[in-house]
């Protein structure tokens, strides 16, 4: 398969190695060394994708991550797919598959272009505001058809086969761009020492020196590249990271780089050594010094119609001749304002004549360009139209031709005659701007310098740049300026860096260059064919003036209106375009208008390498007790609480089932309940928080943190306690054990347990650092593991030496022994109502804890029960669960808890203060009351709004919600708890749940305390 | 002094002990090392962990006195004891991790306490809580730059040094106990998901688990 | 993402590591019940959202679990510096380059100890 515009001989390639792949379902060859652009260029693809609103066709232009339109959508296989790759970045690799991302059916053949035709005035800029405004609700009707016509890309449907993964990575200095600025730079930063990064987001380090006219030391300067690049590969306090792009540069230097490791060898990553090995890493990088040498970005400039297929940016043509040895097109009209860009032409000139190639005309708007390179272009011959500029672009589908006129930059007016000169490449060149957009990552509002005609970057502390990112161009100066910030930068971070041996230069005389963005044309820009500042998002100049003339005066403004700057592009080409044309229809200068803030990150990064190995089975820490396998073993369904995994129910085959059915949840938790009430069952209770106190001051410090009173709490016993916050609202409760005159033992709730402890320490830390005393979690240590129900005290006799003796042993007595041979503290407190022993071993001894009681238990008939069994139980007590019953809003009073009070308490404890609030103090503030449905086989939901009056015209007013619902098997009954607007006042009156089927339920206010309201059945 | 109660929980008698990491064993198995494993991974269960709060000064004299070290008194200082069985690590300005061969905790928990009478200090056995796993292999440090978010660059991280950081997406204390060899202490119920962490990241060095 | 030197473990350390706990330097009334409900109310719910300096109670939760206080420009994000409980700020909207020789002389400290980030 021929390639018509491969040059004969040159570039980067390797012609030896020949590579195959697709685009748009049509094979093309390559070689190693391509990018997918240069080898869609070789093979004279013209077309690659049609624009986003106007659907006009649209080819490359440019070489680099600046590129907007080649935006293609990879992959063979579904897996595979992936959106918004710039074809100038994507390595070819034998196989590649790509695709156009917009057009539609194809881009060849385009339904959506007719509106491109039909032009502008049909497509405003607010044009989707605008129209598809009213009715609002057929919005998502519109929005779909204009999605699929705009086209952006889509992400897999199944699941990606790679690995990502994540690098933590710290250095002295980090510099971004291995251009000659980047380069030098880190060779003066390592010199001395110093850890350095060096990162470049090409397939090859070099920048502009890969495809430069210049020597180095009379040699090529690839050469030099090379040099450089081995004496850093040779230092192990240097990292050089290639195919790696710093996409955000977040506070304190630290900064986010994507390495694609293996993008360029094929869609999935080949094994390495047998192994899988990373796709894509992200490497946070923080840095104490960073240097910017990220180089610049030419300008193209805004004529009529310069976006056919055919415009290029004057670098980009350079690019692909001298590093690809692709020549795009072949007869070439040059357009530009600077004695840069003339090497388009040279290039062209001299490395394309040999294949018939020609250069037109250069039209330079400048009256009499003088510079080196412009003696060069006169010495070949090459014509050059002086004070004139390109002003319209011929062509539908690719450049035909150009019409060259003078303008009169002042007056913004087409003068004199219009040419027409045939031709099928327009490059151009309105100059250089730096890439800033890391610099404005970190907040600095770039300055602009008129010297320069460009904006350079606002530096904050820690960041400098060097070379073209701060518009030095000259590669002399430019390698010097390298040098000497990375020598600041090893310095600043506290390294003395050695001397740097720079290759020789030749100074080149360059003319001044003109300020040209916008060009002026015939007609008024308002009716000139389409002048496009940003390709990405087709937005035009006159796009820009009618946002002007309507008011929006702000860029940031004028880029929300139009969207100049959007999406993957952010503003790479355009964004200084667009400005200067703002600036001329607001009759102000650019740094008046401003710019807008470029953000991260600077390229599209793919989903895997953000999320790295925090997926699937990693996604987040699983939290298990010791007898976890001992609950997977029994089967266990599981619920997640905070980040613990506690069996929620164990589900049994049902007796006599077929086929190994069984039980339901609600079948399960039935069964579980009535063990409980009726014989014993069995909790896992490690995950609840435990706090180790010691100190002497550690009686008082509780009682500053609890409602209630510790001052005489003696050894051996237990209480139950409430905390506020100094706001009066419950946040946590839980007991506390005495188990020395100065050591308490805290438990906290399971979520509350990392909360309560930094709860603590701020008040221990901050208010009464006086008080003697210490925290200490010992949460995983213990293994917990709760007996309840009337046969608990014979289970536990007949393992334990702990006189078990209902006198010795009393409800909130803890008491220390061996069960099961295992050194045991164990705690009579009860959660569930019944008799109740918690008993705590050391966790490595827990599973043969368990089975030992399990060994004696089945003969009372010892049940394990999950958490749901355990929230019915409770809620069947009337007890709270910190955080269902409590949201943040909801005193001690309000939970009819006075009894957890001391009000008389010396120290005005956290949340005293504000329970005499005015609206603390309120009596009809939301309270816990219990709600027993009219229809016992209803079972609230959790959050149903209550109403007094069913037959209140709506909007209802509400006076609570249901906290806390389940179907009671010892009642045989649904039962609620729930908070309601004076509800302690309120007992046996009848209130309504209104529910989102049309259904109202009806329920009666009762205590929260459902059965045994004497609490009997725990003191037996 | 019978103001705070000390208890033994250790076992005398022969019963089955399970590691905080055998639960993870059984899930995620446990692949051999070979000649080709850049990194090793090895448990060091049952030790005896002590969390030793107070004073510095106060603290050192009764260290030097029953464990013949002194207290690493510098921020992330990490010692041991001649044998190298023994050891002690900052981890605040008033707090400090002693891991000792399991069984001796109780013993020196006694020993202490008998040293410090009279000053303001807390003791707590955490043994059952925690667990050490060894890291070791040409590529541990590599593995720990992609797991841990604290520098461990040989120049920011020399032995003799450990931090408490973020461990992917959980806690860990981190030490480095021999040019070669670094420790990690993890909490028992995130055990599992740091040995998984561990195995996944290090499948591409070939990680293997010594048992 | 912040870079915040932690003035017990004589670090920078990544901010993954701390939690902020909003204004610093709100005392608790010495006695709250002698506290009008204008004054508790204060306490607890005003707060300052100053543009520019910027007094934080931050806590090193994985770490030496100390908490500490960062002043911190609020526009530039600057942290200019960190301190211990029980200290008082150098720099203070009145006094936004620090206030004395003293606090001065423990910024170039703190400078040096952490490196960079002055």
């Amino acid at each position: 398969m021929s390639q018509p515009n491969r040059l004969g001989q040159g570039g980067r390639i390797d012609r030896a190695h020949t590579l195959t792949f697709t685009f748009n379902g049509k094979r093309f060859q390559g070689h190693a060394g391509d990018t997918l652009a240069s080898a869609l260029l070789a093979n004279g693809v013209d077309i690659v994708n049609r624009s986003f609103k106007y659907s006009r066709p649209r080819g490359i232009v440019a070489a680099g991550a600046e590129e907007p339109n080649a935006v293609v959508q990879l992959g063979s296989t579904e897996a595979g797919q992936v959106p918004n790759v710039r074809a100038t970045q994507q390595a070819l690799f034998d196989g590649l598959e790509a695709r156009s991302t917009n057009g539609w059916p194809n881009v060849q053949r385009d339904m959506m272009s007719l509106v491109g035709k039909l032009g502008g005035k049909f497509m405003p800029p607010g044009f989707y505001y605008k129209t598809f405004m009213a009715p609002a609700s057929l919005w998502m009707t519109y929005e779909k058809f204009i999605r699929k016509g705009a086209g952006m890309g889509r992400s897999p449907a199944e699941n990606d086969p790679d690995i990502y993964d994540h690098l933590h990575q710290h250095c002295d200095v980090l510099v971004v761009g291995a251009g000659p600025a980047g380069l030098a730079a880190a060779l003066a930063a390592a010199s001395g020492g110093a850890r350095v990064i060096l990162v470049d987001e090409q397939e090859e380090v070099g920048g502009s020196l890969l495809d430069t006219r210049e020597t180095l030391d009379g040699k090529p300067a690839h050469q030099w590249v090379a040099e450089a690049q081995q004496e850093l590969a040779g230092m192990d306090n240097v990292v050089l990271l290639p195919r790696t792009t710093a996409n955000g540069y977040h506070d304190h230097n630290f900064v986010t780089l994507h390495e694609r490791r293996t993008e360029h060898l094929g869609e999935t990553a080949p094994l390495l050594d047998g192994r899988r090995q990373v796709r894509s890493r992200m490497h946070r990088v923080r840095a104490g010094r960073v240097v910017l040498a990220t180089g610049t970005h030419e300008r193209p400039l805004v004529y009529a119609n310069n976006d056919v297929p055919g415009n290029l940016v004057a670098g980009a043509v350079s690019t692909y001749i001298r590093r690809y040895g692709v020549i795009p097109g072949r007869r070439l009209v040059l357009s530009t304002s600077n004695d840069h860009a003339y090497r388009a032409a040279l290039d062209w000139h001299e490395l394309g004549k040999a294949s018939g190639r020609e250069v037109v005309a250069i039209a330079d708007a400048r009256a009499n360009p003088d510079g080196e390179l412009v003696e060069q272009a006169r010495a070949l011959g090459i014509r050059i139209i002086t004070g004139s500029a390109v002003i319209e672009a011929r062509g539908d589908t690719r450049v035909s031709g150009a019409r060259v006129a003078k303008v009169d930059l002042e007056g913004f007016r087409v003068v004199g005659e219009i040419e027409t000169l045939a031709c099928d490449t327009i490059a151009s060149s309105g100059g250089y701007s730096p890439v800033i957009h890391l610099a404005s990552h970190t907040g600095g509002r770039p300055t602009w310098r008129d010297d320069l005609l460009a904006f350079v970057p606002t530096l904050v502390k820690g960041v400098s740049a060097a070379g073209g990112a701060q518009g030095i161009t000259a590669t002399a100066e430019v390698l010097a300026d390298g040098v000497a910030a990375g020598r600041q930068a090893a310095s600043d971070a506290g390294f003395e860096a050695a001397s740097v041996c720079l290759p020789q230069v030749a100074a080149r005389r360059d003319g001044v260059a003109c300020a040209l963005y916008q060009v002026p044309h015939e007609k008024a820009t308002l009716r000139a064919p389409k002048q496009f500042v940003d390709l990405q998002n087709d937005v035009t100049a006159a796009g820009i003036e009618l946002a002007t003339r309507e008011g929006f005066e702000s860029i940031e403004h004028v880029k929300r209106y139009t969207a100049m700057g959007f999406g993957t592009d952010q503003g790479k080409l355009g964004n200084i375009n667009g400005m200067a044309v703002a600036a001329r229809c607001l009759g102000k200068s650019i740094p008046e208008v401003g710019t807008t803030v470029f953000r991260p990150n600077y390229t599209p990064v793919t989903f895997g390498a953000i999320v790295g190995r925090h997926c699937g089975e990693l996604f987040d820490p699983e939290r298990h007790t010791a007898l976890h396998q001992w609950h997977l073993e029994q089967g266990a369904e599981f619920e997640e609480v905070g980040q613990w995994k506690r069996p929620w129910y164990f589900p049994q085959v049902r007796p006599g089932a077929a086929n190994s059915e069984r039980e339901s949840m609600a079948e399960a938790v039935a069964r579980e309940c009535l063990a409980v009430r009726e014989a014993v069952g069995i909790l896992d209770a490690s995950t609840l928080g435990k706090i180790d106190i010691q100190g002497p001051d550690a009686r008082e410090f509780l009682g500053r943190v609890y409602t209630n009173k510790w001052a005489k709490l003696a050894p051996g016993r237990v209480r139950y306690g409430l905390m506020c916050k100094d706001d009066g609202m419950v946040f946590d409760d839980g007991t506390t054990s005495c188990l020395g005159e100065n050591h308490f033992l805290m438990t906290t709730t399971t979520g509350g347990a990392a909360g309560v402890l930094e709860w603590l320490e701020l008040w221990h830390q901050t208010e009464w650092p006086e008080l003697q005393v210490y925290f200490t979690s010992v949460t995983d240590h213990w293994a917990t593991m709760t007996i309840t129900g009337p046969e608990a005290r014979k289970l536990l006799a007949e393992l334990s030496d702990i006189d078990l003796d209902r006198e010795a042993f009393t409800f909130m007595d803890w008491r220390e022994g061996c069960v099961a041979n295992v050194p045991a503290r164990v705690f009579r407190i009860s959660f569930t109502g019944e008799l109740a022993y918690e008993i705590n071993v050391q966790a490595n001894y827990a599973r043969h804890v368990w089975e030992a009681l399990f060994a004696h238990g089945e003969k009372y008939g010892l049940t394990p029960y999950g958490t749901e069994t355990m929230h019915v139980l409770r809620a069947e007590k009337g007890f709270i669960i910190a955080g269902q019953e409590t949201d943040g809003s909801v005193t001690p009073e309000d939970l009819g808890m006075q009894w957890c009070v001391g009000y008389d308490k010396p120290f005005s404890w956290i949340g005293q203060r504000a329970l005499t609030r005015p609206d603390t103090s309120r009596t009809d503030r939301k309270q816990l009351v219990g709600l027993k449905p009219r229809d016992p086989k209803v079972v609230l939901e959790e959050g149903a709004q209550i109403i007094l009056d069913p037959n209140h015209a709506i909007p209802m007013p509400m006076v609570g919600h249901v906290t806390s619902s389940y179907y009671s098997p010892t009642l045989d009954s649904g039962f609620a708890l729930a908070v309601v607007k004076g509800g302690q006042q309120k007992m046996g009156e009848t209130v309504y749940l209104p529910m989102a089927d049309g259904q109202t339920h009806e329920a009666d206010i009762v205590s929260p305390i459902f059965i045994d309201p004497k609490g009997e059945r725990q003191n037996v | 002094m019978s103001n705070v109660a000390i208890f033994d929980t250790r076992s005398e008698a022969k019963i089955p002990v399970e590691s905080p990491l055998a639960y993870a064993y059984r899930r995620s198995g446990a692949p051999a090392p070979t000649t080709r494993s850049r990194a090793t991974l090895r448990e060091r269960p049952f030790l005896g962990h002590l969390i030793l709060r107070g004073g510095a000064i106060v603290l050192d004299e009764a260290v030097r006195e029953v464990l013949g070290v002194s207290l690493p008194g510098e921020p992330q200082g990490l010692v041991h004891d001649a044998e190298g069985e023994r050891s002690l690590q900052w981890l605040s300005p008033d707090e400090w991790l002693v891991i000792v061969p399991g069984g001796e905790e109780f013993a020196l928990e006694n020993r202490l306490r008998e040293a410090l009478a009279g000053a303001h200090f807390a003791i707590s056995n955490v043994s059952g809580g925690q667990t050490l796993i060894e890291l070791e292999g040409e590529a541990a440090r590599e593995l720990l730059m992609k797991s841990v978010i604290y520098d461990v660059h040989p120049g920011h991280f020399p032995v003799g040094k450990g931090v408490t950081t973020v461990f992917a997406k959980t806690a860990v204390i981190l030490r480095r106990p021999s040019e070669s060899r670094w420790e990690l202490v993890v909490r028992r119920s995130f055990a599992d998901y740091t040995y998984r962490w561990l195995l996944d990241a290090g499948e591409e060095f070939g990680i293997g688990v010594a048992r | 993402m912040f870079h915040i030197y932690c003035p017990y473990c004589g670090e920078l350390r990544e901010e993954e590591e701390f939690h902020p706990r909003g204004q610093a330097h709100l005392a608790r009334p010495a006695d709250p019940e002698a506290c009008t409900d204008e004054e508790w109310g204060d306490y607890l719910f005003f707060r300052d959202n100053p543009r520019g300096i910027h007094h934080e109670l931050w806590v090193h939760s994985v770490g030496c679990r100390k908490f500490f206080n960062i002043t911190r420009h609020t526009v530039s994000y600057e942290i200019l510096e960190t301190y211990k409980m029980g200290e008082l700020p150098s720099f203070t909207a009145e006094h936004s380059r620090g206030n004395s020789t003293e606090a001065a002389s423990r910024q170039a400290q703190v400078a040096q100890q952490a490196g960079v980030h002055v």
